[in-house]
């Protein structure tokens, strides 16, 4: 490997276990500052609330509880969850695969339909890339949470697509369960995101188009083919990837509300559930395996973004 | 043919800016009217109607005459299955300024609910109204906010040395680089659940600034930056002013067209965190009309399958965001510092 490449991958993993480090702690911290904790809420008997807590260590100062969480983090065990009196690790390693399942299936999806969408509307003008910039562009403003309220209206009216209720899938048939169940919420996060990558493609084609090197391919007289796919593609493949690393948090926003919406059982929903119950540890959980899912597209990205521009290397 | 590249594809053409600010007036119009259209306060409940369906303004009558604007009232067929029909034997007219309204009925038993009503039989169309006043108002707040925090990090950034610049843009990164739904639903979590309206409004508010103050401190940085470089400034200083006179008077007023642009482009964000929050119930609640508090009556059990109407605050976030990309373009990026 080229050592310019690895320090340059070896920041931006630095980078990746700063963001989990700082969001599991900053989520843990919020939810102790929250008034009132997981056993203030029901008419428990104040005897057994204080005995719980005790066990779960509740009683200790923050930074003691902190610490030996932190300790207890380095070795995958996230403590316990009050709510579902379950370890978080499990019930965190269940909903997530459920999530990037979710969120992997909108961004192919959004990545097969946007970029070639933004190819044509970039690479030409007619009638037809002009209705589809407009229609890009109404549909770049139709939220996930809006489009999934107009699908689930859709699939029960016309009985197209089960509504919510997803639960993990018969035996056998798991896929088939599990993907007739994705399409709803899979489209609804995809269509923003797809928009999004529609307009930034087209525009990045059209700048790559008045770059020197593709009107001197125009001037050699190369088909109109070859140069918008061999040298102008290639030019604005570095604006399109560079912004990879910011759609990974707008999948991720855009799937709680879907995930909220459609019933798909997701960490988004674990971690609002978490939230509410004030259940510490399993809010601290939810919010380390985000981050993690968070790092490790934005680190995918930023390593394909070094790999197709190489004059990355010389700025890290 | 390879066709000659247009230079500003993301800044809009003239046609979609007036379709844009047209959309922003409407939206205008019905939060400044709110409760004077109909009539109808959002809080009014109409027993009779539950769960009307809208009704449309009828001008040509069952015999094909023209007429002035007239509906049909409505006649609850089955009280259980809260179906209606239309009564087709008596139009009943719309008039102008009555009853304190802008359109209305003139029978007080034949209310006119142009959107439909909920599950308590109120008035869609000024629920909505009273909607844009709070789901706008917030996300307007929360933007006017962010723009504050963020052009006080952008400016010390820009004129402070290495190292606090390289604090206050790696932490806007950081923050940037997060799930904003949910730093928002963290940071609401973390306060008391049960709020009323005003501290509803103002913590959400506040919630948001936290959120989106780095997109305004990264362009203020660019263009504080680069200006003090230029002469005027150079100028003001060799001429004694302080380095807040400088940038009170001299930098930050370069930084305006930047500010107003990214003010406008966070609003769509913050109108759809504002109806997320209350969607889950961690924003507005009963009995405040916020579009998000409206969307959570439309997804509760199967009122979305009976009552397709509730849907409407959906579509005024989607308006409202549309009017705003009409009018300045969808990408942050299309404006960039270096081009104002």
């Amino acid at each position: 490997m080229r050592r310019g490449l690895l320090r340059y991958f070896v920041r931006r993993t630095a980078f990746a276990a700063l963001l989990v480090l700082v969001v599991s702690s900053a989520a843990m911290l919020l939810a102790d500052l929250a008034p009132g904790d997981a056993f203030s809420g029901f008419d428990l008997d104040p005897a057994v609330a204080a005995a719980e807590r005790h066990r779960l260590g509740f009683d200790r100062p923050f930074v003691a509880q902190y610490g030996s969480w932190l300790g207890r983090a380095m070795r995958f065990d996230l403590g316990e969850s009050v709510k579902y009196r379950r370890p978080v690790v499990e019930l965190v390693a269940e909903r997530s695969s459920k999530t990037a399942l979710l969120g992997a299936t909108a961004l192919i999806l959004a990545t097969v339909v946007g970029i070639p969408a933004g190819i044509f509307t970039g690479s030409r003008r007619t009638l037809l890339t002009r209705a589809t910039s407009a229609a890009s562009l109404v549909i770049l403003s139709v939220p996930s949470l809006v489009t999934s309220f107009g699908l689930l209206l859709l699939a029960s009216r016309t009985g197209w697509l089960p509504v919510g209720g997803f639960s993990g899938g018969a035996d056998g048939s798991f896929w088939l369960t599990t993907g007739r169940y994705l399409v709803l919420p899979a489209i609804a996060l995809a269509l923003p995101i797809a928009a999004t990558l529609e307009r930034l493609q087209s525009q990045a084609l059209n700048d790559a188009l008045a770059d020197p090197s593709v009107r001197a391919a125009v001037a050699r007289g190369c088909s109109e083919r070859r140069i918008v796919w061999r040298h102008a593609f290639r030019l604005s493949l570095t604006t399109v990837l560079a912004i990879y690393g910011v759609i990974v948090g707008t999948v991720l926003s855009g799937s709680f509300a879907v995930e909220i919406v459609t019933s798909w059982p997701g960490l988004g929903a674990l971690m609002f559930e978490a939230l509410v119950a004030r259940d510490l540890f399993l809010v601290a959980g939810c919010a380390a395996v985000g981050a993690m899912l968070l790092a490790g597209g934005i680190l995918l990205s930023d390593i394909a973004l070094a790999v197709a521009d190489p004059r990355l290397e010389e700025l890290a | 043919m390879i066709p000659a590249p247009r230079g500003t594809a993301l800044v809009p053409g003239r046609r979609r800016r007036i379709g844009g600010l047209t959309l922003c007036g409407l939206l205008t119009a019905l939060g400044v009217l709110g409760p004077w259209i109909t009539g109808h306060r959002p809080g009014d409940q109409f027993g009779e109607f539950v769960y009307a369906p809208p009704s449309a303004p009828h001008i040509i009558d069952a015999d094909g005459r023209l007429r002035a604007p007239f509906i049909y009232p409505l006649v609850l067929e089955d009280r259980l299955e809260r179906r209606y029909a239309q009564d087709r034997q008596h139009p009943t007219p719309l008039r102008w300024f009555r009853r304190g309204a802008l359109v209305s009925t003139d029978e007080p038993s034949q209310p006119w609910f142009p959107l439909g009503t909920d599950a308590l039989g109120r008035d869609q169309l000024a629920r909505l109204a009273g909607g844009t006043r709070l789901s706008l108002g917030v996300a307007l707040a929360g933007a006017l906010g962010a723009l504050l925090i963020g052009a006080l990090a952008g400016s010390v950034a820009g004129l402070a040395g290495r190292p606090v610049d390289d604090a206050v843009m790696r932490a806007a990164d950081f923050v940037i680089a997060l799930p904003a739904v949910y730093v928002v639903l963290a940071l609401r979590a973390a306060m008391p659940l049960v709020l009323s309206t005003s501290q509803v409004f103002w913590t959400i508010s506040l919630v948001l600034s936290a959120v989106g103050w780095p997109f305004a401190a990264r362009g203020v940085r660019a263009v504080v930056a680069s200006e003090k470089a230029r002469e005027y400034a150079e100028a003001a200083r060799a001429i004694g002013a302080t380095r807040t006179r400088l940038l009170l008077r001299h930098l930050l007023p370069a930084t305006r067209g930047f500010l107003a642009v990214q003010t406008t482009l966070l609003v769509p964000h913050f109108v759809l965190a504002e109806a997320t929050l209350s969607f889950v119930g961690l924003g507005f609640g009963e009995p405040s009309p916020s579009w998000g508090a409206m969307l959570r009556e439309a997804g509760q059990g199967r009122a979305l399958v009976e009552a397709p109407w509730l849907l409407a605050p959906a579509l005024a976030i989607v308006a409202a965001a549309l009017a705003v990309h009409l009018s300045v373009g969808p990408q942050p990026h299309a404006l960039r510092a270096d081009r104002l």
